[in-house]
């Protein structure tokens, strides 16, 4: 049975299932997954999971819970989502009611099926051995469909399936020096992921160079879009969330109060039909295709859930519970990406950083290493790899008056996350030259 | 071991030389007061099995959440087909993996604890209002989560193992705002009180009361002067300690990140496998141990996802380095002895060389003792920042309170308290550690790593310590 099948059976059981004064929703989350690993180039461990995740959610008045369960996939089913009502009714009976309970009444109907071409996984296995050759590959390989369905006993229905393959893998010189690549899409080609292997090959041979350790100070950088990623992934920790701009612990706060703002040059947005994510969310809202985050450095509108619009009165936009991009587009600038050495001059090439995290939240200062594929460049030109540094600095200072440019270039980066379920967020972001980066260790 | 899907497993039919079906079976449930508003309850029961099969000299898995016997007939066959499309690029022959055959039972305490519902509502408001002393106080919540699980392994060996637990994590945190300047302090950190067992564990922490000890707490920070920058002593209690051994000392011992697994995501290690026997990874006071034997630490079991018995290893011994934190695979992959902690995170995940419970053994040291021996130097307390390189040398942590040392004496509190440092040299400035009752059992559940990725619980027991010349700093003023 296709998830999309057992998704309106799941629907139609549980809209069945309910009660005169009960409102039930349903979001499903299901996905069938390949999963390769690899390690030296040969496979470390390699496996199917197919996982049915439905979230019932049970509405009386102003009282209400939620259950997660899995779904077999079968017919038992029914009786699970049976039992599952029941508990939740005796829950809800004693619950507290809920000020700030809010769910979509608006009946809106959406589906969107974007399939995909995928080889088999015998041919993976060999594409990636072969194409590693002598070098120490360590990689990911995940593919397979990916949904989430939404439905309540008002009659709506939402079906949002992707189909994709994305591999990540590393080709490491020796200790931690290693370039870091991604092959993602919906069509596997040969072709391309051996283009991708070639280019990465090419850039490995600079590690062979002796590393440079530089002491701690400031440098010029050039970050990388997957760099700038993880500085934006900081931001999306609270910065653009409505609950957390209301309790006064975004990280933005010092835009809140007017005591800071990024370059002109910064604009990002929440930007749907760029992405992968789904155009609705738990509670059944549809979400509209593009919040404004930073508009030309100033502070824009935050992403609002049902439940932070209730409890704050805020207008809603259709924002999950967690209020963070799923799909953030940075505005592209003039740079030139294939004059990227040259306009850095001397300083840092920043490949990707990692483990960043706040040393001081209310300032947005950031703290985190740089990893792979970062270089030191003199006069436009690799002179060696970078032995890992620490940063810690303001994303206020980095994203303001030391940023000089975005390029005119982006790519869009999909997530490789897995955690508990494949993701769909995603993000399209320009490379980034700044002026100095603080490095502390 | 009587268990109804036993029959089941022995209607499989499979030709490979090994397979195991592992069960998961977990019920949740979250309740939470925030802002003097009772959230609503959410539940959760995620039940499914993964089945591993070795075929030709391959290994393959396969998860589902169908339990029909056609459901795992399917999965079994899906999994030996991994098996031997892999087996001629297998990072080893599994055909010389020795699989246990254990069988057995454990239960955590207080398995079968009823849940209050209306009990813990009650409480949990009875904190959360009292948390509410000040304007300035613009965020709280106290909560709960209760989980209890069932995990069973069976194995084409004889292998019959089922294991009951019960977990319970309370936390508590308050927000301060003025101006422009925040600060949240909790109780014990963002889930790091998470144990096995009943409402006994509230009491183990003081949860009744804290309510308003966070809400003070933060409104101190918040008029407090940011943390001192330079070099200094600084005494780290147990729920900062836990987070520095969980990033220095646990995941830089992990087989699989020494194996180089993890490269392509959660890192490599600066450990290497020669280091084993002479390397001094910390002073002589430095003892760390797995200890899978604490009834009440989150992490503790009986055997492993392997079905490996799982028994207490000293892993660091007066500072010197002895064994891995690797399970069955990685031992026989690096030739090395390690400890059972092959654990998935949930049923649709296969094993890998996780921590467990890992902690560092108690001094002799009082903590009013250790405060004394400081001539100036930084209480931190609550771990709040985390950061450290690939290889988990060079890290950055931050902490919600810190509290100036001068001339023996603790002094003045302070705000942002972080401190930075290199694994292969911090722990080697381990002055002094701390008495048993300094020591606390911790925990977290949100412990990271693999590809798929795997959020898994581990447990941390640690006394306050002290560190020489740490470099501190605070935040932006």
């Amino acid at each position: 049975m296709s998830f999309e099948t057992h998704f309106h059976e799941t629907a139609d059981a549980l809209t069945a299932l309910t009660q005169s004064g009960e409102v039930t929703t349903l979001g499903y989350n299901a996905e069938r997954s390949d999963f390769v690993r690899f390690n030296r180039g040969l496979v470390r461990s390699a496996g199917t999971v197919t996982q049915r995740y439905a979230r019932v959610h049970l509405i009386r008045g102003s009282r209400h819970a939620d259950m997660t369960v899995t779904l077999a996939g079968n017919g038992e089913d029914r009786a699970l989502l049976a039992a599952t009502l029941d508990e939740l009714r005796a829950v809800v009976e004693g619950a507290p009611e809920d000020p700030f309970l809010l769910y979509a009444t608006e009946v809106t109907h959406t589906r969107t099926v974007q399939t995909a071409q995928l080889p088999s996984p015998e041919h993976i296995v060999e594409a990636v051995a072969r194409a590693a050759g002598d070098t120490d590959l360590v990689g990911f390989y995940a593919a397979g469909p990916i949904v989430r369905g939404f439905a309540n006993s008002l009659g709506q229905r939402n079906w949002h399936e992707v189909e994709s393959f994305n591999l990540g893998w590393s080709l490491y010189h020796h200790a931690d020096k290693a370039i870091q690549t991604s092959y993602a899409g919906d069509v596997w080609r040969d072709e391309e992921f051996e283009a991708r292997m070639a280019l990465a090959k090419s850039q490995h041979a600079a590690l062979a160079r002796p590393p440079r350790t530089v002491n701690p100070g400031r440098y010029r950088a050039w970050l990388t879009p997957a760099a700038l990623q993880e500085l934006t992934t900081m931001l999306a920790w609270g910065g653009f969330s409505g609950r957390a701009r209301a309790t006064r612990q975004s990280p933005l706060l010092r835009m809140q109060t007017g005591d800071a703002s990024m370059s002109p040059l910064v604009t990002l947005r929440e930007h749907l039909p760029g992405g992968i994510a789904p155009g609705f969310q738990a509670d059944g809202f549809v979400r509209p295709d593009t919040v404004d985050l930073v508009v030309k450095g100033a502070l824009g509108d935050a992403l609002v859930s049902p439940r932070t619009a209730k409890e704050f009165s805020l207008a809603p936009n259709g924002a999950s519970s967690s209020e963070s991009p799923e799909a953030l587009d940075m505005a592209a600038g003039t740079l030139a990406r294939d004059e990227g050495l040259a306009q850095l001059g001397t300083g840092i090439w920043v490949g990707n950083l990692w483990y960043l995290n706040f040393s001081d939240r209310a300032a947005c200062r950031v703290t985190g290493m740089t990893r792979f594929g970062t270089f030191w460049v003199e006069d436009g030109a690799i002179v060696a790899p970078l032995s890992v540094m620490r940063f810690d600095d303001s994303m206020f200072r980095l994203l303001g008056d030391r940023l000089e440019g975005l390029t005119a270039e982006r790519d869009f980066l999909p997530s490789s996350a897995t955690w508990r379920e494949r993701a769909v967020d995603s993000a399209r972001l320009p490379s980034a030259l700044v002026s100095e980066l603080t490095l502390t260790l | 071991m009587n268990h109804p899907l036993t029959s089941l497993f022995e209607s499989l039919r499979c030709d490979g030389s090994f397979w195991s079906l592992r069960v998961v079976d977990e019920r949740a449930e979250s309740l939470s007061v925030r802002r003097d508003v009772a959230q609503p309850p959410s539940l959760s029961r995620d039940r499914g099995a993964t089945v591993t099969v070795h075929a030709d000299g391959g290994a393959g898995y396969a998860a589902t959440s169908d339990l029909s016997r056609e459901g795992l007939q399917d999965a079994l066959d899906r999994a030996t087909r991994w098996a031997k499309a892999t087996a001629a690029r297998s990072v080893t022959d599994y055909r010389a993996v020795p699989m246990p055959a254990s069988v057995g039972e454990y239960e955590s305490p207080g398995a079968d604890a009823p849940f209050a519902r209306a009990a813990w509502f009650d409480l949990l408001r009875a904190e959360s209002a009292a948390a509410k002393i000040d304007e300035s106080i613009v965020d709280w919540e106290a909560s709960v989560e209760v989980r209890t699980a069932e995990h069973l392994l069976f194995t084409s060996h004889g292998g019959r193992v089922r294991q009951r637990y019960r977990f319970v994590l309370p936390s508590l945190y308050a927000t301060a705002n003025r101006g422009a300047i925040t600060q949240t302090r909790t109780l014990r950190g963002l889930r790091g009180i998470c144990q096995q067992g009943g409402i006994e564990v509230l009491e183990r922490f003081g949860f009744l009361g804290a309510g308003r000890t966070v809400a003070d707490e933060a409104l101190a920070l918040l008029g407090a002067p940011e943390c001192p920058t330079g070099t200094m002593d600084v005494l780290l209690l147990p729920d900062q300690m836990i987070l520095q051994i969980h990033e220095s000392i646990g995941h830089p011992l992990e087989l699989d990140r020494i194996l180089g697994d993890e490269r392509n995501f959660a890192g490599t290690s600066f450990v290497t496998p020669d280091m084993f026997g002479t390397y001094r990874y910390g002073s002589d006071l430095l003892n760390v141990t797995f200890d899978p034997t604490t009834p009440e630490e989150f992490a503790s079991y009986r055997f492993d996802d392997d079905g490996t018995p799982a028994e207490k290893q000293h892993l660091i011994r007066k500072g010197i380095l002895e064994r891995p934190l690797g399970g069955l695979l990685s031992q026989r992959r690096a030739a090395m002895p390690g400890v059972a902690n092959a654990r998935a995170d949930n049923w649709n995940r296969p094993p890998i060389d996780r921590m467990a419970n890992l902690n560092l053994e108690a001094g002799d040291a009082s903590l009013e003792e250790m405060v004394r021996s400081i001539e100036r130097g930084v209480l931190m307390a609550t771990n709040s920042s985390w950061s450290i390189d690939d290889s988990r040398n060079k890290f950055q942590f931050g902490c919600e309170y810190g509290r100036l040392i001068e001339n023996g004496q603790l002094t003045t509190v302070v705000r942002n308290p972080n401190y930075r440092g290199v694994s292969a040299s911090f722990w080697r400035s381990l002055k002094r550690v701390g008495s048993a009752d300094t020591r606390e059992v911790l925990g977290t559940p949100y412990c990271g790593k693999g590809e798929p990725a795997q959020i898994i619980r581990v447990g941390h027991a640690s006394p306050a310590c002290v560190f020489g010349d740490v470099e501190v700093f605070g935040g932006d003023a």
